[in-house]
């Protein structure tokens, strides 16, 4: 049985293809499906609950991301059970209503889908046992509530309402996210069997006071708490079905539902009492204060909302049992009263056109059903005796009069509150009634009202049902439900109790009393209270002030990112260069001073400087700093930049790494040629000269990262070091079956990584291939004048020959690689090289008729037999890119376990050689092919003319 | 000795780093090999210098360099290329486009870092 839990939630969502499958059958059959999904849920909770009601807890857990701490786990006990009860069964009366009240010409089927996501966040929200998993459908009740509300988009109202409640509720998940991380950290887990059992151990972490402040943060946001509460009357902009829905049993009671269900957890402290007491008395009676000023019935039903938020946020603050079985059995109450009024509401705004009540009046005559129905929703929404509203009120009376916090006079603090609560609902409640369905004729209706569709009554007539039978009957008809969800969310036993209509004259009753006399003498002096408050109060939940805090706020981070990215590369780079320099200095100065952190130079002894060296350092400088003082003399700059390549690559035979050596030479002549080619088409002479105070800026970042890079190296080489390679080296042979480690390192132990970097590779050079397909530029620098002199006929002669030489030599290090310095890469770029100076030496139509190799079949080739060597492996039930020897150590296996590693390196081959291949003969074939040579007969390097004005034909000029 | 690659080290990143800050695409590139080369070196530094025998697993082979910081240091100087590649393609695709190689938008606000 309990397999079918997740079942449970999963229902709404399942429902959502069927939605959209019957979506052609018309309006009808998607109502009836979206409703047989609502009422099929209910027959599955029929099944699951009879362990539940005697006591037991069901919970399914599966891993899903166990490092983490999320699981895919559910749970149904009786806090779960009674509000998977109200989803689904206030869910289906709604879509029997919306399928009425939604006008013919909205998209039914988009609302009710959106509608069935909503229901499947909320059942998430309520059957998850682990906490980020309900964080996860939390998240997803606060996205479709936020479609839910903005149902009507062509209205501006609708869309700021609902980016208003995107806003307050998204944020505060965002706060219930680090409130549930520290509440996992603290209990040692995210599943609540763990966490509910760990009450004690929780409460008395240092961590407990924000953990605390930042769940009830997530609560009151969602559940509109003062003061976060300005959302909820602005999502009043939504159809009245989902106010109905989101505001009676589902989206706000989420917030409740929290406090329920972590009740045995995190209650129990000084801070919770103060902090969810406080927070529920403020919001009860603000809610209830500005409920009676609403001239939109609509409004006022949503202070009214607010207001019985506050009183259940305060029962669950009171923190005593009994005050927790009220808290549960108010959210009973209000879930189905609640409901019942928002439909006489919609059906009202319908038949009327307006939601004003100082035009509608004395609506008893035109829909006398409707009317008894709504006063009746309205007389329990006041605490009148018999509807099932008083009963809970009646508890919450008794449980203000006995609360144990308080002594001497303080002993009447909670209820003043509490009758002053009782009237001022009184006095709203009032008003509903009487300027509703009484109070003389109704003033200028834009349309005659009449009685509703004899179906949109029935939703409403089965709420008052029970709102009329549980305040008759309360223990027969829900003292079985109460008793199980009481059990839940108290984390044991409830304590006794006996619903029941008549509790003899006790001072709760006379509370009640004074709530209903107080509450209809204040409703009949009400014309002074709205003068009062529109001489007085300020609207400080108006959309407007929302707005403005919401266009400041982004004006603000408009105004961060233009002071912070002016839209130059050298200011973007500087910041972050400089960061990264103050980064280094900070942490050298911070140091402690007795550490050996403070001297620049470690422990180890330097090594002679050998003259050798001395002199390629000198060689190596001068390259560097030339090729950066002579940047504008372009050609000079390639040159000296290739001098400090050349001297980096000697560098390398000098530390011992050949296998660099050959890959920087040969990377060195291939960059010089792509510079080379480059050249020609970009201008000699920019628009752009550095202003001095970005010279001097430059100047000192370079500097300062110079300084710092030097500096770290010297400490970095003079301080001893452990490396991992000892494992490398050892099992080189063994089992890469190489002698070369850098080699099998790359082919075989990291061989992973290396598959990645040629993938990498490939990708630069179809990006260098996209980005100049197509684009033809003229060369700045004049051609030469005649074919001869553009293809030297000794360059000519000497490279055809080279070729086969060249290929021979990469063929060599090719084979060679996986046991002395050569291998994949090398060999791929010296023929690449070789290649490539054929098309310089020849031309490119030359070249092109002759070597006909295709760079994407190269590079595509070459990555296919790198993956299929790697899945071999796994054919054999190995790990992908495991090589031959790994396994076979047999001696006369050694050549089949080299071939393998070497079928990987020759996919690097054809990478290196397509990726060369494909970039510089691109760039050979930028060039206008209508540029005529003499045309601009040795045209100097002229500091007048802007590079824009050589543009090519299709560039727009710069400046422009 | 060890002196000696710090400070080529520190020459190459202060140099790399100037040209980088230029506001021309051929400056940049050549700053980007420059910076290249230098955390070529400085990781290859990694594995110190006092090694004796390049990472040849010959037999009665002692004193190995640290391959690990070869192995890292080969493929970055290939995708190095391949940056360089993409590089100098967005350069002339600028070209292209605009007509000009400066790597700044020319609506883009005047900066005080240029001046006509």
């Amino acid at each position: 049985m309990t397999l079918l839990l997740p079942l449970l939630v999963l229902l709404p969502f399942l429902a959502l293809l069927l939605l959209l499958l019957v979506d052609r059958l018309g309006r009808q059959a998607v109502a009836v499906a979206a409703g047989a999904t609502m009422v099929a849920g209910l027959g599955l909770l029929a099944a699951l609950s009879p362990p539940v009601l005697a006591g037991d807890v069901l919970v399914l857990w599966q891993p899903w991301l166990p490092d983490w701490g999320l699981d895919l786990s559910f749970r149904l006990d009786g806090l779960g059970l009674l509000f998977t009860l109200l989803i689904y069964g206030i869910g289906a009366l709604i879509i029997l209503y919306a399928a009425y009240y939604m006008p013919a010409e909205d998209r039914l089927t988009r609302f009710l889908v959106t509608l069935l996501a909503f229901a499947g966040g909320m059942l998430g929200v309520v059957l998850a046992e682990n906490l980020l998993l309900m964080l996860l459908f939390w998240e997803v009740t606060s996205l479709s509530s936020f479609l839910l509300i903005a149902t009507k988009w062509q209205s501006h109202d609708s869309r700021i309402a609902a980016r208003m409640a995107l806003a307050v509720t998204g944020g505060g998940g965002l706060a219930l996210l680090a409130g549930i991380l520290l509440l996992g950290h603290i209990a040692g887990s995210f599943e609540l069997s763990v966490i509910l059992d760990r009450g004690d151990l929780i409460r008395q972490n240092r961590l407990y006071a924000p953990m605390l402040v930042l769940l009830l943060l997530g609560a009151f946001t969602k559940s509109a708490q003062v003061p976060f509460h300005f959302w909820l009357p602005n999502a009043m902009a939504a159809p009245t079905p989902v106010s109905a829905y989101l505001h009676s049993a589902t989206m706000v009671k989420a917030g409740v539902f929290l406090l329920a269900r972590l009740y045995p957890a995190v209650a129990g402290t000084e801070l919770w009492f103060l902090l969810v007491t406080g927070t529920g008395a403020v919001t009860l009676l603000l809610g209830a204060y500005l409920a009676l000023l609403k001239h939109d019935f609509k409004g006022l039903l949503a202070y009214s909302t607010i207001s019985h938020l506050g009183l259940i946020t305060l029962l669950f603050g009171l923190d005593t049992p009994m005050s927790a079985v009220a808290g549960v059995f108010h959210i009973i109450n209000h879930a189905v009263f609640k409901a019942s009024l928002f439909m006489v509401a919609g059906v009202i705004d319908k038949q009327c056109g307006t939601r004003d009540m100082r035009r509608i009046n004395g609506l008893a005559k035109y829909m006398p059903v409707t009317a008894a129905l709504g006063i009746v929703a309205a007389g329990a929404m006041a605490g009148v005796p018999f509807l099932n509203g008083f009963l809970s009120k009646e508890m919450f009376f008794a449980e203000t009069v006995a609360h144990p916090g308080f002594t001497g006079y303080g002993t009447l603090v909670l209820p003043a509150i509490a009758t002053l609560a009782g009237i001022l609902s009184v006095a709203y409640s009032a008003r509903f009634v009487h300027d509703v369905f009484f109070n003389g004729e109704p003033v200028d209706l834009p349309r005659t009202p009449g009685p509703p569709p004899r179906v949109m009554r029935l939703p409403m007539e089965v709420l008052v049902a029970i709102v009329v039978i549980v305040g008759v009957a309360p223990q027969l008809a829900v003292g079985w439900l109460l008793e199980a969800a009481a059990g839940a969310v108290l984390g044991g036993a409830p304590p006794d109790f006996k619903l029941a209509v008549w509790h003899g004259f006790n001072l709760p009753l006379v509370m009640s009393i004074i709530a209903l006399g107080g509450g209809l003498f204040y409703y009949w002096s009400r014309d002074r209270v709205f003068t009062l408050h529109e001489r007085l109060a300020l609207d400080i939940s108006s959309p407007v002030a929302f707005e403005r805090a919401y266009n400041g706020a982004t004006a603000l981070a408009r105004a961060a990112m233009a002071a912070l990215d002016r839209r130059r590369l050298a200011h973007q780079l500087g910041l972050f260069l400089g960061l990264a320099v103050m980064a280094g200095a900070f942490a050298w100065w911070s140091a402690p001073a007795t550490s050996a952190g403070t001297a620049l130079a470690g422990p180890l002894p330097l090594s002679p400087v050998d003259p050798v060296s001395a002199f390629a350092f000198a060689v190596l400088a001068i390259g560097a700093v030339g090729a950066t003082l002579l940047s504008a003399q372009r050609l000079l700059a390639i040159l000296l930049l290739g001098v400090s390549g050349l001297v980096v690559s000697l560098a390398f035979i000098r530390l011992s790494a050949p296998d660099l050596a050959l890959t920087q030479l040969a990377v060195e002549v291939a960059t010089t040629l792509l510079l080379l080619l480059a050249l020609r088409f970009l201008p000699q002479t920019g628009p752009a000269r550095r202003g001095r105070t970005a010279r001097f800026a430059g100047a000192a970042l370079a500097v300062g990262a110079g300084l710092g890079a030097a500096a770290a190296s010297f400490a970095m080489l003079t301080r001893p070091f452990q490396t991992v390679s000892g494992y490398h080296i050892a099992n080189a042979k063994p089992l890469g079956g190489g002698t070369n480690v850098v080699n099998v390192i790359l082919v075989d132990f990291r061989g992973f990584d290396t598959l990645g970097e040629i993938a990498v590779l490939a990708m630069a050079a179809l990006g260098v291939h996209a980005l100049l397909e197509g684009v033809r530029l003229r060369a700045f620098v004049p051609s030469a004048r005649s074919e001869a002199d553009r293809h030297p006929i000794m360059l000519r002669m000497l490279m055809q020959p080279l070729l086969p030489l060249a290929l021979a030599m990469a063929v060599y290090l090719f084979l060679r690689g996986h046991n002395l310095p050569g291998g994949g890469f090398v060999a791929g770029l010296i023929a690449a090289v070789a290649l490539v100076l054929q098309y310089m030496a020849g031309g490119f139509a030359f070249a092109d008729a002759r070597v006909r190799l295709d760079g994407v079949a190269l590079l595509g080739a070459g990555l296919l037999v790198a993956t299929l060597t790697g899945a071999a492996s796994m054919a054999f039930g190995f790990p992908f890119l495991k090589s031959a020897f790994t396994y076979i150590d047999a001696a006369p296996l050694d050549a089949i376990g080299l071939a393998s590693s070497m079928v990987f390196d020759a996919g690097i081959f054809l990478v290196v050689v397509g990726t060369l291949l494909m970039v510089l003969t691109q760039l050979g074939r930028i060039a206008a092919p209508d540029a005529p040579p003499a045309a601009e007969p040795g045209r100097q390097p002229d500091p007048r003319e802007p590079g824009a004005h050589e543009a090519p034909p299709r560039a727009a000029p710069a400046e422009g | 000795m060890e002196l000696l690659l710090a400070l080529a080290i520190g020459i190459l990143a202060g140099c790399g780093v100037w040209l980088l800050l230029a506001s021309r695409t051929f400056a940049i590139l050549l700053g980007l090999a420059l910076l290249g080369h230098a955390v070529n070196l400085l990781i290859l530094a990694g594995g110190r210098i006092g090694a004796k025998a390049p990472p040849l697993a010959l037999p009665g082979a002692a004193g190995l360099a640290d391959p690990l910081p070869q192995a890292l240091v080969l493929t970055a100087i290939v995708i190095g290329f391949g940056m360089s590649a993409f590089l100098v393609a967005l350069a002339l695709k600028g070209m292209g486009e605009g007509g000009s190689d400066a790597v700044d938008l020319p609506d883009a606000p005047p900066g005080r870092e240029e001046e006509p």
